[in-house]
C-alpha cells in the first residue's frame, strides 16, 4: 500500500498516512486529486479507481471515506478489508466510533493505525493483539502523564 | 531549575491543548486562516520554551495543522527534540510528528541516527515500536544504511511485537539500501517458521513482496511456502503466500500441477471472497505456461462464476479485470462473453467502462474487429463528456493498428472510419486521426488511391472542419490530408479542384504548421497538374493554373507565421520563373516534378536509438578543442534556426548509388529473414488496386449541407460491414469447395487427414492484397528489448541472488564503539549455502514420451554421468519439426547441493547430423544453456540438428561444461554424454485409412522386409500399443491377432507394417521406400520387443 487518506463527506482531510516518502507539495497535489475524484463518483459504483499507475480502493463509512491506493498487482478486495479492519479496530477502540472521535484524537486514530500496518504492510491481524498493544502504550502514556502532573504539582505546592 | 519548572507548568494551563486548537478552528470557520496564523504564532512561543511537555503539546497541534495543509517543516528540529524526550507519552507524539511530515529532503534527518538507535534498543518494547513505526515512513538510504545492522539484531528480540516490526521495517530497508538483503536474507528466511504468528505473517509479508519483483531468486523457497499454504489458515498470509506463487509458477511449469489441488480445495471451502479472487488470479496466471485439457475447462467455470456476480459494481470490476488476464491465455472463452462485455460500456461507472474497453482490445480478431469498431462509433456518438469520448477515440485506434493492423482485412474500411472520427467535436485527439491516416496511407500501397480520394474529400469541406476554432483539435487531420494528397498526386483524380481547394482564403485561419504543410504540398500538386497538362499538350490549362497559384499564393507569403511566409514566397518566386518559362514556351513540367520525386520511407521510431556506434568512434571525445566562451557567443545567433532548417531537409537523403543501395537492401532482407517479428511483405506482385472488388460499390451519400457535422460525400463505414461480410461469405464457399475437392485428392493420394474444418482467423484473407511496408531500420540495428525497461525501477536493484555464499566485503556496517554486545556478524549465523560435504550419487532417469501441440515428440536417450562430485540428470527428448531437422528438448536436473553456472552444451557434429549454432561460430563453440541452476533445480533447453539422411540410426557424442559455484569457491567441470538418435525417432505418428493403406501396398514400389520373435509373453493388445508407443506407428486395421500399420518418417517414407501374433511367437512384415531405413527400424523393434 502507497498511502491512506480519510476525508470527509466535504472534502476535509481527516488522516494521513504515507509508506512512500514525497514531499509535502506533492502530498497535497495527490490529495486534493483524490478528494475530488473520489468524492464526484455515485454511491452505487464500483470501490475502486484507476489513478495514474495506481489503483484507489476506497469505502464509505457513515461521512468519512476512506481510501488507500494500492498497486497494479496488489489485491483488491484484501484493501477493502483492511479498510474494513481498520473501521472496526477504531469501533472497538472508541466504542462506536464517530467522525467527531476522530477529529479530537487524530494521534489516537494514528497509533492504531499504526500498530495495524507498519509500512504499507499488514502487520497484525489479529485485532486483539492489536488493541492489546494500543492499550498497553496508553497506560504507560497515562502513568507518565499522571507522574508528571503530580511533579508538576508538588512542585507548584513547593513554590 | 524548580522555578523554571513551575514557571512552565503555570504557563502550560493557559496553553491551548490539541482539543481547544480543533474546537477553536471549528468555532472560526469564517477566518479560519487568520485564527491558524494566530495559533502558529503561539506555537512558536511554545516551542521557545525549555519545557518538554510544552513542546510535546505544540508539535502535537503542528501535526495536526500539517494535516490540514500548513507548511510545518520548519519545525523540525523541534520535532526531533520532542522525539528524544525520554517519556513515552512524548516520544509516541514527537515520531509521529516526524512520519508525517518527514521525508528524503528533509536535512535534519541525519541527526536523528543515533536518537533512533538509542530507542531501537530501549528496554521498552513501546519505546522500541515506536521509533520502528516511524522509521517505516521516513527511512532514508543513509538510514538504512546505518541503521541496517541494528534492525536486523531485532528480528531475533524475545518480544514478537519488536520481532514482527522489525521483519516487517526490513522490507523498507531493502529498498532504500539494497546491499543489505544478502546478509539479512537468512534471518528472515529463519522467521518464516516463527513459532509467533504475527512474526511469521510478517515474514511472508516481506518475502512475498520482494519475490514478486523478482521471482526467479526466490525459487528455492517454494517447497517452504508450499508447506506454509498447505498448514496456514490465516486468509491474509494464504494470500501473499498464492499471490507469490503466481509469481513463481511461470518459472517453474511444475509448480503449476502441484498447485492445482490446495487452489481448487481452496477456492471450494474458502468464504472469503479476497481469497477466492486471489486463487483465481493465480491459477489464470498459472495458466500461462501449462494448458491442459482440464484446467481449460476449470479456469472458464471461474470465469463464469465471476460473471455470474456481475450484479455488484464492484465484482463486476473484478470480475472484468480477471477476464483481461484469462483473455491473454484463453480468448475463446472470453470472447464468448463479448455481449456482455459491451454491455459494460453502458455502464454509467467510468472505471467499469475502462476496463471493458480494455477487454475489448485484446478481443479484436479479424473476424469481429468491424463489429467491434461500429459499435464503438455508436457508443462514441452517445457519449457524455469529452474524456470518456476521446478515450474511446484513442482505444478505436488503438485495437486497429495494435500489431501493425493485424485484424484489418479492409483499409478503406479503417480510412472511412478515421474520416468518420474527424466529425467529433472538440476532441484533443486531431493529431492521432492525422498520425494514423498518414501511417496508413505511407505504409499500405494499395489503399494509397482511396486515401487520396478521401482526403481531397476532407479538404474540398475544410470550412465544416475548421469552421469552429475551438474545435482546433481536429482541424490537425487537415494536415494529414494535405500531406496525403501533396505526396501521392498522382492518384488524385480532380486535382484542380483539390489545388483550388488548397487555395481558398479561408485557410489562413488555420494554425501556422498547418498552413506550412499546404503550402509545401500545393507545390507538389501543382508539378503532378503541370505534368499532366504538358502532356496533354494543353499549354493554356498549363499557364491558367500558374496564373491560378501566383494570384492566390501572396495571401501565404503575408503571413504571420514565419514558416508559412518563408515557404509561400520561395515558392512564388519559383513559380513566377516557371511562368516566365512557360510563356517562351518552354517545357518545365519535367524540372519541376524532379523537385519531388523519390519515395518516402517511413523510419521506425527506434531507427535512430538502434544505429550501432562505428568501431573505433568515441562519442565522447571532443572532435575539435572546445570553444572558448567568447566565440561560442559569436556563433549562437547562426543557430537559432537549425533545428527548423532539419526538420525541412531531413526526409530526402543524399543519393545513394545503386550499388551500396543493392547491398544495402541484401543486407536488410537477410536480417528480416532472421527476425520472427518481421512481417514479411507477401513475395507476390502486388495485384492492381482496380482488380480489388468493392470499389465501384462505393457508395456515395447524398450532399445534405443542412446538416454541417456530417462531411458530404463520405461513403459510410457501416457499408463497408455489410460488404465485408459478404465478401467473406462468399470465400468461405469457395474454399468450402476447394476443400472438397482437397479431400478427395488426399484419399487418392492416401496422405495423411487434415483436421475438421473450421472457419478460423487465417481463414480470412484481406480484401486488398496489402503490402504493408515495414517502417526502415537503420543497417546493423542492434536486436535489443532495453529500450523498454525502466532504468529508475526502484526494485531492480533488489535483483540478487540469494543464494551466493556471503562475502566478508558484504557485511552490514556496525557501529563498533555502541552496542557491541549486541552485534552479530550476518554471515557467521547461517551460511546460505550449507556445507555438506555429501557426495551427489549417480542417477538414472527413465525414458519420458510427452506429446506437445502436434508435433510427435520422441525420446533419444537418458545420459547420466558421474562425472567428478556433481551429478546431473538428463532426459533428452527429441522433437520433430521440419523434414530435415531435429529439436532435442534437454532436462538439465541439478542433482547436487553446489550452484551450477555458465553451462555450454557440445556435440561433436558428425557427416550426417550437425547441430545448429548461431551463425558465425565453429564447430568447436558450443552453445550456452540459457540460465543457471540453483541445487535442487531443474530446467529445460531446446537444441535443434540438422539431418541429412534420416535412414540410420545415429550416436552423437557430446560435453556439458560448465562452473560449480559452492562456498570453496567455484571450479569448472565437464560431463560427457552421448545422444542417440534411432531411427524411430524420425517417425511421425501419421493416421491412415485402410483404403489409402492397401492402395499403398498395391503401388509396388515399396520394399520389403521381415522379422521373427519368439518367446513374446505379452498380449498382442500391449504389443500393439509398445509398437505405437516406442515407435510411432499407428494401428490401421485389427483383425484379431494380425495388425496393419503404419507410420512416415519426417522426409516423407511411407512406413507399412503387418504384425502377427501366434501363440508366443510373432512376425512383422515391413514394406517400405526405403530398405535400410525398414532394416534399421526393424532391428529397432526386436529390440524392444524382445524385452518384453
Amino acid at each position: 500500500m502507497q498511502f491512506m487518506l480519510l476525508f470527509s463527506r466535504q472534502g476535509k482531510l481527516r488522516l494521513q498516512k504515507w509508506y512512500v516518502p514525497l514531499s509535502d507539495k506533492e502530498k497535497k497535489k495527490i490529495t486534493r486529486e483524490l478528494v475530488q475524484t473520489v468524492l464526484a463518483r455515485k454511491p452505487k459504483m464500483c470501490s475502486f479507481l484507476e489513478w495514474r499507475d495506481l489503483k484507489i480502493v476506497y469505502k464509505r463509512y457513515a461521512s468519512l471515506y476512506f481510501c488507500c491506493a494500492i498497486e497494479d498487482q496488489d489485491n483488491e478486495l484484501i484493501t477493502l478489508e483492511i479498510i474494513h479492519r481498520y473501521v472496526e479496530l477504531l469501533d472497538k477502540y472508541f466504542g462506536s466510533v464517530c467522525e467527531l472521535d476522530i477529529i479530537f484524537n487524530f494521534e489516537k486514530a494514528y497509533f492504531i493505525l499504526d500498530e495495524f500496518l507498519l509500512g504499507g504492510e499488514v502487520q497484525e491481524t489479529s485485532k486483539k493483539n492489536v488493541l492489546k498493544a494500543i492499550e498497553q502504550a496508553d497506560l504507560l502514556q497515562e502513568v507518565s502523564k499522571w507522574y508528571f502532573s503530580c511533579l508538576s504539582n508538588s512542585m507548584l505546592c513547593s513554590g | 531549575m524548580a522555578l523554571k519548572m513551575v514557571k512552565g507548568s503555570i504557563d502550560r494551563m493557559f496553553d491551548k491543548n490539541l482539543q481547544d486548537l480543533v474546537r477553536g478552528i471549528r468555532n472560526h470557520k469564517e477566518d479560519e486562516a487568520k485564527y491558524i496564523s494566530q495559533c502558529i504564532d503561539e506555537i512558536k512561543q511554545e516551542l521557545k520554551q525549555d519545557n518538554i511537555a510544552v513542546k510535546a503539546n505544540a508539535v502535537c497541534k503542528l501535526t495536526y495543522l500539517q494535516m490540514l495543509g500548513y507548511d510545518i517543516s520548519w519545525a523540525a528540529f523541534n520535532i526531533i527534540e520532542v522525539m528524544s524526550a525520554s517519556k513515552f507519552t512524548f516520544k509516541r507524539i514527537g515520531y509521529l510528528a516526524a512520519s508525517q511530515c518527514f521525508h528524503e529532503g528533509t536535512d535534519v534527518i541525519m541527526l536523528t541516527t543515533n536518537q533512533i538507535r538509542k530507542d531501537l534498543s530501549s528496554p521498552n518494547q513501546y519505546d522500541t515500536g515506536v521509533a520502528l513505526t516511524g522509521l517505516s515512513c521516513f527511512v532514508t538510504p543513509d538510514l538504512a544504511r546505518d541503521l541496517a545492522n541494528d534492525i536486523m539484531t531485532l528480528m531475533s528480540h524475545t518480544k514478537p511485537y519488536i520481532r514482527k516490526k522489525a521483519v516487517l521495517i526490513m522490507y523498507k530497508v531493502f529498498l532504500k539500501y539494497p546491499e543489505s538483503l544478502r546478509p539479512a536474507f537468512p534471518r528472515l528466511k529463519e522467521k518464516l517458521e516463527d513459532p509467533d504468528p504475527g512474526v511469521q505473517s510478517a515474514a511472508v509479508n516481506v518475502i512475498c513482496e520482494l519475490a514478486r519483483r523478482n521471482p526467479k531468486n526466490y525459487l528455492s523457497l517454494a517447497p517452504l511456502f508450499f508447506k506454509l499454504m498447505t498448514s496456514s489458515t490465516n486468509n491474509w498470509v494464504l494470500i501473499k503466500i498464492i499471490k507469490l506463487f503466481g509469481a513463481l509458477t511461470p518459472l517453474e511449469p511444475r509448480l503449476g500441477k502441484k498447485l492445482i489441488e490446495p487452489l481448487t480445495n481452496l477456492i471450494h471451502s474458502t468464504s472469503a471472497m479476497s481469497l477466492l479472487y486471489e486463487c483465481v488470479n493465480t491459477v489464470i496466471s498459472a495458466h500461462l505456461k501449462i494448458p491442459c485439457a482440464c484446467k481449460k475447462q476449470y479456469s472458464v467455470s471461474i470465469c463464469g462464476k465471476i460473471l455470474f456476480c456481475l450484479f455488484s459494481p464492484t465484482v463486476k470490476y473484478l470480475g472484468l479485470l480477471a477476464m483481461s488476464k484469462i483473455l491473454k491465455t484463453h480468448p475463446k472463452s472470453v470472447q464468448s462473453h463479448k455481449d456482455l462485455i459491451l454491455q459494460c460500456l453502458d455502464d454509467k461507472d467510468e472505471s467499469i467502462r475502462l476496463r471493458a474497453l480494455d477487454l475489448l482490445y485484446g478481443m479484436v480478431s479479424k473476424k469481429n474487429l468491424m463489429e467491434i469498431v461500429k459499435k464503438l462509433m455508436i457508443h462514441v456518438d452517445k457519449a457524455e463528456g469529452t474524456t470518456y469520448r476521446d478515450e474511446l477515440l484513442t482505444k478505436i485506434i488503438d485495437i486497429c493498428s495494435q500489431s501493425n493492423y493485424q485484424y484489418i482485412t479492409n483499409f478503406e474500411w479503417y480510412i472511412s472510419i478515421l474520416v468518420e472520427l474527424t466529425r467529433l467535436e472538440g476532441t484533443r485527439h486531431g493529431h492521432l486521426i492525422a498520425a494514423q491516416m498518414l501511417d496508413v496511407a505511407i505504409r499500405v500501397k494499395a489503399i494509397r488511391k482511396f486515401a487520396v480520394s478521401q482526403m481531397a474529400m476532407l479538404l474540398d469541406n475544410a470550412h465544416l472542419i475548421a469552421s469552429n476554432t475551438q474545435r482546433n483539435g481536429i482541424c490537425e487531420v487537415l494536415y494529414a490530408a494535405a500531406w496525403i494528397c501533396g505526396e501521392f498526386s498522382e492518384h488524385l483524380e480532380e486535382s484542380n479542384q483539390t489545388l483550388e481547394a488548397m487555395l481558398r482564403p479561408k485557410v489562413t485561419t488555420l494554425p501556422g504548421h498547418i498552413q506550412a504543410v499546404y503550402v509545401q504540398n500545393m507545390v507538389k500538386l501543382y508539378a503532378s497538374i503541370l505534368q499532366q497538362k504538358e502532356q496533354a499538350g494543353e499549354k493554356e490549362a498549363a499557364q491558367e493554373i500558374t496564373q491560378l497559384m501566383i494570384d492566390r499564393l501572396p495571401q501565404f507569403v503575408q503571413s504571420a507565421d514565419l514558416e508559412v511566409q518563408e515557404r509561400a514566397s520561395c515558392i512564388l518566386q519559383l513559380i513566377k520563373y516557371i511562368q516566365k518559362l512557360q510563356i517562351k514556351e518552354v517545357p518545365v513540367a519535367e524540372e519541376v516534378i524532379a523537385l519531388f520525386a523519390g519515395e518516402l520511407n517511413p523510419v521506425a521510431p527506434k531507427a535512430q536509438k538502434k544505429v550501432p556506434v562505428p568501431e573505433g568512434l568515441d562519442l565522447d571525445v571532443w572532435i575539435n578543442e572546445p570553444p572558448s566562451d567568447s566565440e561560442s557567443e559569436d556563433e549562437k545567433p547562426k543557430t537559432i534556426f537549425h533545428d527548423e532548417e532539419q526538420r525541412h531537409s531531413r526526409h530526402r537523403q543524399p543519393e545513394i548509388d545503386e550499388e551500396e543501395l543493392a547491398r544495402r537492401r541484401e543486407v536488410r532482407k537477410q536480417e528480416q529473414a532472421n527476425n520472427p517479428f518481421y512481417i514479411k511483405s507477401s513475395p507476390s506482385p502486388q495485384k492492381q488496386y482496380q482488380d480489388t472488388p468493392g470499389v465501384e460499390h462505393i457508395p456515395v451519400v447524398q450532399i445534405d449541407l443542412s446538416v454541417p457535422l456530417k462531411v458530404p460525400g463520405m461513403p459510410m463505414s457501416d457499408q463497408y460491414v455489410k460488404l465485408e461480410e459478404e465478401r467473406r461469405h462468399k470465400q468461405k464457399l469457395e474454399k468450402d469447395k476447394k476443400k472438397k475437392k482437397q479431400k478427395k485428392e488426399k484419399r487418392g493420394k492416401h496422405r495423411r487427414h487434415n483436421s475438421l474444418h473450421t472457419e478460423s482467423e487465417e481463414d480470412i484473407a484481406p480484401a486488398q492484397h496489402v503490402d504493408i511496408i515495414t517502417e526502415e531500420m537503420p543497417e546493423n540495428a542492434l536486436p535489443s528489448d532495453e529500450d523498454d525497461k525502466d532504468p529508475n525501477d526502484p526494485y531492480k536493484a533488489l535483483d540478487i541472488d540469494l543464494d551466493k555464499p556471503l562475502a566478508d566485503s558484504e557485511k552490514l556496517p556496525v557501529q563498533r564503539h555502541r552496542n557491541a554486545e549486541n552485534l552479530k556478524l550476518p554471515d557467521t549465523e547461517t551460511p546460505l549455502v550449507g556445507k555438506k560435504s555429501k557426495k551427489p550419487k549417480k542417477k538414472e532417469k527413465k525414458h519420458k514420451e510427452r506429446e506437445r501441440e502436434k508435433e510427435k515428440k520422441k525420446e533419444i536417450e537418458k545420459k547420466v554421468t558421474e562425472e567428478g562430485k556433481k551429478v546431473i540428470t538428463y532426459d533428452i527428448q527429441g522433437n520433430l519439426q521440419n523434414d530435415s531437422q531435429v529439436t532435442v528438448s534437454v532436462i538439465f536436473e541439478n542433482k547436487s547441493t553446489s550452484f551450477l553456472k555458465s553451462m555450454e552444451l557440445n556435440v561433436l557434429d558428425s557427416l550426417n547430423a550437425k547441430m545448429l549454432r548461431p551463425e558465425g561460430s565453429s564447430v568447436h563453440d558450443g552453445i550456452p544453456v540459457p540460465f543457471q541452476l540453483p541445487p535442487g533445480i531443474s530446467n529445460e533447453a531446446q537444441f535443434v540438428f540438422t539431418l541429412q539422411s534420416i535412414v540410420m540410426a545415429q550416436k552423437l557424442k557430446g560435453t556439458l561444461s560448465f562452473i560449480v559455484k559452492n562456498d570453496d569457491g567455484s571450479t569448472h567441470e565437464k560431463l560427457d554424454f552421448k545422444l542417440h538418435f534411432s531411427c524411430a525417432s524420425y517417425l511421425i505418428t501419421t493416421p491412415c485409412y485402410s483404403d489409402a493403406f492397401a492402395k499403398l501396398l498395391e503401388s509396388g514400389d515399396l520394399h520389403m522386409s521381415s522379422i521373427k520373435l519368439d518367446g513374446i509373453s505379452i498380449s498382442f493388445q500391449h504389443l500393439l500399443a509398445k509398437i505405437c508407443f516406442y515407435h510411432h506407428f499407428s494401428v490401421v486395421e485389427r483383425v484379431d491377432s494380425c495388425a496393419s500399420m503404419y507410420s512416415r518418417s519426417i522426409q516423407g517414407h511411407h512406413v507399412c507394417l503387418l504384425v502377427k501374433k501366434v501363440s508366443n511367437s510373432v512376425s512383422v512384415d515391413g514394406k517400405c521406400n526405403d530398405s535400410t531405413l525398414l532394416s534399421n527400424l526393424l532391428d529397432e523393434m526386436k529390440e524392444t520387443l524382445s524385452k518384453c
